[in-house]
């Protein structure tokens, strides 16, 4: 859990990094905080995995990944942890998550797999199927993005 | 990608796996890079104008920060897709939200500082757009989540 110093930080954080000569020295000058002070926290925060990494977020469409697939794998339970760590191993697999299966709904595990054509993310998910043995899986192709953003914390 | 060149390219498959916590990170890069400090600078400023780069920064775990997050799935009539996913995007915590081609058409991922307000918004969501086809599926384990897109 966060302490009230730590959610001031993300609320600056989360406003991306200035990009002037010395970022931290900007943001600890609107904390009233020193720029060791900001730096040293922002490796406390990444080392605890708060942060899950300090970089650039790059949008895909734009650098030539164009077709977004989420498929879903109607997984047994026994077999769940054994096929998530396979699948996971695809570098083409981006995302890969073991969520709830409902009524009519029997998936219980879900990768995005990002290609640079939509054949591609078929011949991936017939690969990793036959690789598991998973079948019955459905590929649901993005047709439209509706929103993308980055969760703004700690503002309500 | 034609209008950007090769440091600029160079410089993306950088600082998508990582900048360094230092006081002056752009320093490092520049140095890695070989050109001057204000050059990454006004590089970065461009691809961020031009969208290419998202965020620059922290990438925060959300369920580490204490968040409680959720994909759900919708069926929305093909008339209704624009004024539902109106209502839906209208959510702060609604972070990402897709059209797919299955009967459940819309998929959208909602972020809450509690367990109570996640419940709380999905059915706000439920009031607002009047549909009971609701899956709510949040994840139980996560194998992967990284996305690093290798950039020729």
């Amino acid at each position: 859990m966060l302490n009230e110093q730590e959610k001031e930080l993300v609320r600056e954080l989360q406003k991306g990094l200035p990009l002037v000569g010395r970022p931290f020295l900007n943001i600890a000058d609107r904390l009233g905080v020193s720029e060791e002070e900001v730096v040293a926290k922002v490796k406390d925060l990444l080392s605890r995995g708060i942060i899950r990494r300090f970089g650039a977020v790059v949008k895909h469409q734009d650098v030539g990944y164009v077709a977004n697939a989420m498929v879903v794998w109607p997984v047994p339970g026994e077999r769940i942890t054994e096929v998530g760590r396979v699948m996971a191993s695809f570098s083409e697999v981006t995302h890969c998550y073991n969520r709830p299966s409902a009524p009519g709904w029997p998936f219980t595990l879900y990768t995005v797999i990002h290609g640079k054509e939509e054949r591609d993310c078929r011949s991936i998910a017939e690969k990793i199927s036959s690789s598991t043995g998973i079948t019955g899986y459905r590929i649901l192709f993005s047709t439209a993005e509706l929103k993308k953003s980055s969760m703004e914390y700690f503002l309500d | 990608m034609t209008m950007f060149d090769q440091t600029d390219r160079d410089l993306l498959n950088i600082v998508q796996s990582g900048l360094p916590v230092v006081a002056d990170p752009y320093r490092a890069l520049a140095e890695e890079l070989h050109v001057t400090e204000e050059e990454i600078i006004r590089r970065l400023g461009h691809l961020k104008e031009a969208g290419i780069i998202r965020r620059l920064g922290a990438v925060f775990d959300s369920r580490r920060v204490g968040y409680k997050g959720t994909l759900c799935a919708l069926k929305v009539p093909p008339e209704r897709i624009s004024e539902v996913a109106a209502v839906i995007n209208s959510f702060r915590g609604v972070t990402h939200n897709y059209l797919r081609d299955h009967e459940f058409n819309m998929w959208f991922t909602v972020l809450a500082e509690s367990r109570d307000k996640l419940d709380q918004t999905i059915e706000n969501i439920r009031e607002q757009t009047g549909i009971k086809e609701l899956l709510s599926l949040p994840a139980e384990k996560v194998f992967k989540i990284g996305v690093h897109f290798q950039i020729t």
